[in-house]
């Protein structure tokens, strides 16, 4: 049998805080098979993003297994392509570059890497941009420029971390759906966090649901909804009845 | 394009105008006041008059300040990134750094004399001693001051450390550091002048000396005026290199810094 993309089983992970222990994940069980499409959801402070630097390789787990394609014993880093929050792209770099800059680290020669960002640029419609510096794009761009720079670094497995948190809806929904084309075109595995269960519905195969901290995995839920996505999908019945339901889930979560 | 230059140095050139018409007139009206203050008509005179003696002196002068200004940025530079490097280097060399800086410098300048003699050197040493904490500290506040983010990012890719300060730190800290040479700039002519003053053949700093011991004040005046302008050129100099090298940084502020008008 194929290993999954990446398999966690039983992730704790606490830090101190003053003298006292912070509990942040308590045994987290997870797993994203080969280019699938999964969602993560919890209340704000809870620990995805302490989930994430985990898989990233860029904090180790206190007890539990995390693989990255079946692989334990090695680092994790540079394994998966991670984007964070903010589109962090380098202002003194133009587009183009920006997108390279994993290939940059790799020691791709430039004019090899180049090739490869110019083309993936043009895939996904952004080359027009391609010279132009990071201050003269719109956040919208911005957020699909540095997702271009996450799968040129790698294009099997992309980490997201709430990468449209910070847009207008009407921008966000045109980055998911552009989102959705690019995850089926480059056939990546993904493992998206977001707060927003209808964001989660919309993209995802699956929905994991964690708990307040300490984090606990509360609950699996599989999105039934054909594929291609479309956003009026979202109004039908069982993507209602999943909204709902998980929504009741997270507000007894919510503590504040 | 042109208006936009009038409105920038305009104000100020007018200013100076006026002060310089004011003195003229004070100078011409009271004869006492010519004698211990030239007036800028007999500045001037003195200038053309001596544009040769001048000329002569400005480019040992120059020479130091510029050689003396390298030698800074790339110590500046090499400090800044030994001071990044761990908690403890920052720790072990900060403050020697800051107490560098409490020395008054014109007091090494004559040791200098005994250790390098009438040469070159000494003075170079001086600008060198001037210039290199600006950069330095400007340089290393840049580093620090690095998207802890972006820091992480690069760390999930794999980048090693010197990836990371080639990639992104040193890039950012690009900014920092044009501030921090902007300012070395300006202290590196009067870092030249001190260092000769002590002692030197040639060089502007000795010839405002003979020409204040022969009290030919005029002259004085015409050696000051040339100094101001060497210090403005390296100014500019250093702007102009910012602007070529930070396009992005440029075009991504040119709305932001305050004090601008508005355009419309």
């Amino acid at each position: 049998m194929q290993s999954p993309k990446l398999l966690v089983q039983g992730v704790s992970k606490s830090f101190c805080q003053g003298r006292q222990a912070l509990e942040i994940l308590r045994s987290i069980d997870l797993e994203v098979a080969t280019g699938e499409f999964i969602a993560l959801i919890g209340p704000s402070g809870c620990g995805k993003s302490t989930l994430f630097n985990l898989i990233a390789g860029l904090e180790q787990p206190d007890s539990g297994l995390l693989a990255i394609d079946g692989d334990v014993e090695h680092q994790r880093t540079g394994k998966a392509g991670y984007m964070p929050q903010q589109p962090l792209l380098l202002p003194w770099r133009t587009i183009e570059e920006n997108v390279l800059l994993g290939l940059d680290v790799r020691h791709v020669p430039r004019q090899r890497a180049r090739e490869q960002a110019r083309e993936l640029l043009q895939r996904f419609g952004l080359a027009d941009f391609a010279e132009q510096y990071p201050a003269t794009l719109s956040g919208g761009m911005r957020q699909r420029v540095a997702l271009l720079r996450t799968v040129l670094f790698h294009p099997h497995f992309l980490l997201l971390d709430e990468p449209f948190g910070a847009l207008d809806a009407l921008t966000r929904l045109s980055c998911q759906m552009w989102l959705l084309d690019l995850w089926q075109q480059v056939a990546a595995s993904v493992l998206f966090i977001t707060h927003d269960v209808r964001e989660a519905i919309l993209l995802a195969d699956r929905i994991y649901i964690l708990s307040a901290r300490p984090a606990r995995v509360l609950r699996v839920a599989e999105v039934e909804l054909e594929r291609p996505r479309s956003a009026a999908q979202l109004a039908e019945a069982p993507a209602l009845r999943l909204e709902q339901e998980l929504m009741a889930l997270l507000l007894k979560e919510q503590t504040v | 394009m042109k208006l936009r230059w009038l409105a920038n140095y305009g104000p100020a050139f007018v200013l100076a105008l006026a002060l310089a018409a004011i003195w003229e007139v004070a100078a011409q009206a009271n004869l006492n006041l010519a004698q211990s203050l030239p007036s800028p008509s007999a500045v001037v005179q003195a200038f053309v008059l001596n544009w040769v003696a001048i000329y002569d002196n400005t480019i040992p002068t120059l020479m130091e300040t510029v050689l003396g200004l390298l030698i800074a940025t790339v110590l500046g530079l090499l400090l800044a990134i030994v001071l990044d490097l761990s908690f403890w280097t920052r720790r072990a060399i900060y403050p020697w750094l800051i107490i560098s800086q409490t020395i008054p410098i014109v007091a090494l300048a004559p040791l200098m004399l005994i250790w390098f003699g009438f040469t070159i050197t000494p003075k170079i040493v001086v600008v060198m001693l001037y210039c290199f904490f600006p950069i330095a500290v400007a340089t290393a506040d840049g580093l620090a001051s690095a998207e802890p983010d972006l820091l992480k990012l690069l760390k999930s890719m794999g980048a090693s450390r010197w990836q990371t300060l080639w990639l992104v730190r040193l890039p950012g800290a690009l900014p920092s550091f044009f501030s921090g040479l902007r300012i070395a700039a300006t202290y590196s002519v009067t870092g030249a002048i001190a260092g000769e003053f002590v002692g030197a053949e040639h060089g502007l700093g000795i010839y405002m000396l003979t020409a204040t011991n022969s009290h030919a004040l005029p002259v004085v005046f015409a050696a000051i005026v040339m100094t101001a302008l060497l210090s403005l050129a390296l100014f500019g100099l250093v702007n102009v290199m910012e602007h070529l090298t930070l396009p992005w940084y440029h075009a991504s502020r040119a709305d932001l810094l305050p004090g601008r008008q508005p355009r419309h």
